[in-house]
């Protein structure tokens, strides 16, 4: 594409509306980033492949690497700095912090909008990969390490901090402290 | 195009100085768009700038380029004609004692080859940087491990007097040895800066950080071990071959730890550098050892099995009481700690040391370990401290906090070497203009920061008496390094790993990894003990995944990006557990040694025993993947 034909797209982040106009060519991640402001959000591979982009867009993690700022036009868009409220850290957060749950921080973005959203799928019943039985009339499936594992699996991290994220994600489940 | 600038290559690109290298000598690989020759698949040959990324992107993805094809040579093994004696510029190889009539002598001689691919670092932050000239001052926002080194070597690239360059990198995504040098995105930065008199910044893609950051080379390794039946080591010769540019000099020290690791009545060691048009290779997490240690303590372990010898007996029975190679006594040499302290842990006094011999349902289950040594020590910094008026104290240092947690260990370090509470100390890092600093590089970091911290705490002591605020004192400790008393300085580390192995798919899963490290006083339990466990994480991803593979025919990599070159995920990794035996380096002021590598030396060997432990096979090229292990099985 080498026209540069832009668009109007409105976004609520984090609460506040935002109404842009944005080269269509912008990705979701960008517009956020280099648009809003918000460098919450981290780029580690613009192709959907390490979730360090990873955002809530209408409740549902999006990977925002893969999706145009247009494409979410109207869409209510929580990202990291979205989490805390009233000057505190929320509990997945907190929980971070306590268990050392990162260390260069580059991918604990991600990392923490991804868990939030995966608590919710969790929470509502949506089995992955090593749930045993995805009968759809069971009750959510146990959340034990290895669900957050392969639920967690599309953010990576090279520091390799996925054990401490893992009990992280564990303890904020238990605590029954879903919501970001 | 809409919102081009401009299009920096070759014809208008300023002009770089050939001297501008590494510890190595003189690197090529820095010198980009300086003529019409692509000396690797992969090398820059335009910078396009825009005014948004959009733009830059379209415009560069529209510029035409023509290639006219050269021969090359990508294609690496250790009998390439062009392989020649690598560089001693860590020491001269090893000749103690007559290996073959050692090995002729010996009970048992292991005679293998041992192969490890080009790994890649894959920090999650993608390089980038931004640069501006303000005035005759040339100004950038970087990501790197060693912001005063970067600096330096910028300069001497665009022929700058080093105080008119300023780098400063406070925040940085992860290194592990890609950010190390002055990087593609500082240098294209600075070129667009330059010629379009505007600040450029430049992020490089995934793609283009596989295609052009420095990789850890691929090896070829013969280790020769030779034992009496009584399990004392004989004779051990180790033979590496490793793949370099011909743009750049670098060592891949894979026999560093047969150097120090055990007592051997005959050791020999040669280096063997293969030159092939390819980025230049460098420096990832425990350069040389991180293969060399694949190598060696898997051949210990094959040892052990021709021994019938329990592996953790074979590595207590050879402990040397001096350097095996240079003679020098040990600083302190805590390797046996680590073992005992990790196999009571573990749990390794119940294991049945035969093979293939225990199933889980129809997965094959095994465990394994390996020892290894890291070579610690400080290197020359500087620092300044400030007394300020409200009685609070600013530290400045070059330091680089790459994810390392190392500005909360020198904040704790200054604390303490002030002797006041950590809320009273202000820590300021990674600014080229605080002075002559290591990097974050060959897990010296620390030690050498805090070294200049505390000699600097302590001469501003003696001032605190005289009432004038603020007051500074800067400190710096090349003299006082050098005056050290020559000694083997090492950390040390036993890693035990538990796995299975699925017959009928060939897949490997870690069950359980377990590391016990002497790496002198930890600062910060905290993140020393997340240091360890993240670098056997990079070393269980080295065992199982990780493969940068290349196109013979194009000379490009193949899988440059996270879909093809795999990384361990979430799924991969199990709890991983780390702690530590109480160390201290004697002749640090701080006690301290390093932590930031050794974790990541050890680990595969540690994965490839406990394999062979449950198949029966022995994996000696790394990664262990699934058609290796289905290939290999005997039933
Ligand atoms: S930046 Fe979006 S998934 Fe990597
Ligand atoms: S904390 Fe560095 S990539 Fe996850």
């Amino acid at each position: 594409m080498v026209d540069d034909a832009r668009g109007e797209v409105s976004l609520r982040v984090n609460g506040t509306a935002h109404r842009l106009e944005v080269d269509n060519r912008r990705t979701l991640l960008d517009a956020l980033r280099d648009s809003i402001g918000h460098t919450g959000p981290k780029k580690g591979c613009d192709r959907g492949q390490c979730g360090a982009c990873t955002v809530l867009v209408d409740g549902r993690r999006v990977v925002s690497c893969l999706m145009l700022a247009v494409a979410a036009d109207g869409c209510e868009i929580t990202t990291v700095e979205g989490l805390a409220g009233g000057g505190e850290l929320s509990p997945i957060q907190q929980a971070f912090v306590r268990l050392d749950g990162f260390q260069c921080g580059y991918c604990t973005a991600g990392q923490l909008c991804s868990a939030v959203g995966m608590l919710a799928e969790h929470a509502a019943g949506w089995p992955s990969a090593v749930t045993a039985d995805v009968s759809p009339d069971l009750a959510a499936p146990r959340l034990d390490a290895a669900e957050v594992r392969e639920r967690m699996s599309g953010n990576l991290c090279r520091c390799g901090a996925y054990p401490s994220i893992v009990r992280a994600v564990l303890e904020t489940a238990a605590r029954g402290q879903v919501a970001g | 195009m809409p919102g081009v600038i401009g299009v920096v290559d070759h014809r208008n690109a300023p002009r770089l100085s050939p001297l501008a290298g590494t510890f190595f000598g003189p690197d090529g690989g820095l010198l980009m768009l300086q003529d019409g020759v692509v000396p690797y698949a992969g090398c820059p040959v335009a910078l396009v700038v825009a005014r948004t990324p959009e733009q830059a992107k379209a415009a560069a993805d529209a510029l035409p380029v023509t290639y006219d094809e050269q021969p090359h040579d990508t294609h690496f093994s250790a009998g390439h004609p062009a392989a020649r004696p690598a560089s001693t510029v860590f020491g001269e190889d090893a000749n103690v004692g007559d290996v073959e009539a050692e090995l002729a002598r010996s009970a048992v001689v292991v005679d293998e080859w041992y192969r490890t691919p080009e790994e890649h670092c894959g920090a999650m932050e993608l390089h980038s940087a931004t640069a501006w000239w303000d005035g005759e001052r040339l100004q950038a926002v970087d990501c790197n491990q060693g912001p005063f080194i970067v600096a330096t070597g910028l300069a001497t690239l665009f022929s700058l007097e080093p105080e008119r360059v300023r780098v400063r990198a406070e925040h940085v995504g992860g290194g592990f040895g890609s950010k190390g040098l002055c990087g593609p995105q500082l240098v294209l930065a600075v070129m667009g800066a330059t010629l379009f008199g505007r600040p450029v910044r430049v992020t490089m893609s995934r793609h283009q950080v596989f295609l052009m950051t420095p990789p850890r080379p691929a090896t070829e390794q013969r280790v020769r071990i030779g034992a009496g039946a009584d399990g004392s080591l004989r004779a051990i010769d180790h033979e590496a071959a490793f793949e370099v540019s011909p743009l750049a000099s670098y060592v891949e020290n894979c026999v560093e730890p047969t150097k120090t690791l055990y007592a051997a009545a005959a050791i020999r060691t040669r280096l063997t550098a293969v030159p092939l048009d390819i980025l230049p290779p460098f420096s990832v997490r425990g350069p040389g050892l991180t293969p060399g240690s694949f190598a060696l303590e898997s051949a210990m372990d094959e040892v052990a099995e021709r021994l019938g010898l329990d592996p953790l007996e074979l590595r207590l029975r050879n402990e040397p009481a001096a350097g095996p190679v240079s003679g020098l006594p040990f600083s302190r040499r805590d390797l046996v700690a680590c073992l005992r302290e990790g196999a009571r842990r573990f749990g390794w006094a119940d294991r049945d040391h035969r093979p293939r011999t225990r199933r889980e349902g129809r997965l094959l289950a095994g465990t394994g370990l390996a020892a290894t040594a890291f070579s610690t020590g400080a290197l020359p910094s500087s620092a300044s401290i400030t007394a300020e008026a409200d009685g609070s104290f600013t530290v400045a240092v070059g330091a680089s906090d790459i994810g390392t947690g190392a500005r909360t260990a020198l904040i704790a370090v200054a604390a303490d070497a002030l002797r006041v509470g950590t809320d009273r100390i202000r820590m300021r890092i990674a600014d080229s203009d605080f002075g002559p600093a290591w990097a974050a590089g060959g897990s010296r970091g620390t030690a050498s920061w805090s070294w200049a911290i505390t000699d600097a705490a302590a001469k501003l002591r003696e001032r605190l008496g005289d009432p004038e605020r603020p007051v500074t004192v800067t400190a710096d400790t090349t003299r006082v390094l050098g005056g050290l008393p020559p000694r083997e300085r090492h950390a040390y580390s036993a890693i035990f790993a538990q796995v299975t192995a699925d017959p009928a798919t060939g897949e490997v899963r870690v069950r359980r990894l377990l590391g016990m490290f002497a790496v002198g006083r930890v600062v910060n339990p905290l993140l020393a003990r997340s240091q360890a466990v993240g670098g056997m994480i990079m070393g269980l991803s080295m065992a199982l995944h990780e493969e940068g593979v290349r196109d013979r025919a194009s000379g490009r990599q193949v899988n440059a990006d996270f879909a093809g070159y795999h990384i361990a995920a979430h799924a991969d990794v199990p709890d991983v557990e780390a702690d530590f035996v109480p160390d201290y380096e004697p002749d640090d002021p701080s006690g301290i040694k390093g932590v930031g590598e050794i974790g990541t030396v050890g680990t595969a060997a540690a994965i490839a025993n406990a394999v062979w432990h449950a198949t029966g096979v022995r994996q000696r090229t790394l990664p262990i993947r699934v058609d290796r292990v289905l290939e290999d099985d005997p039933r």
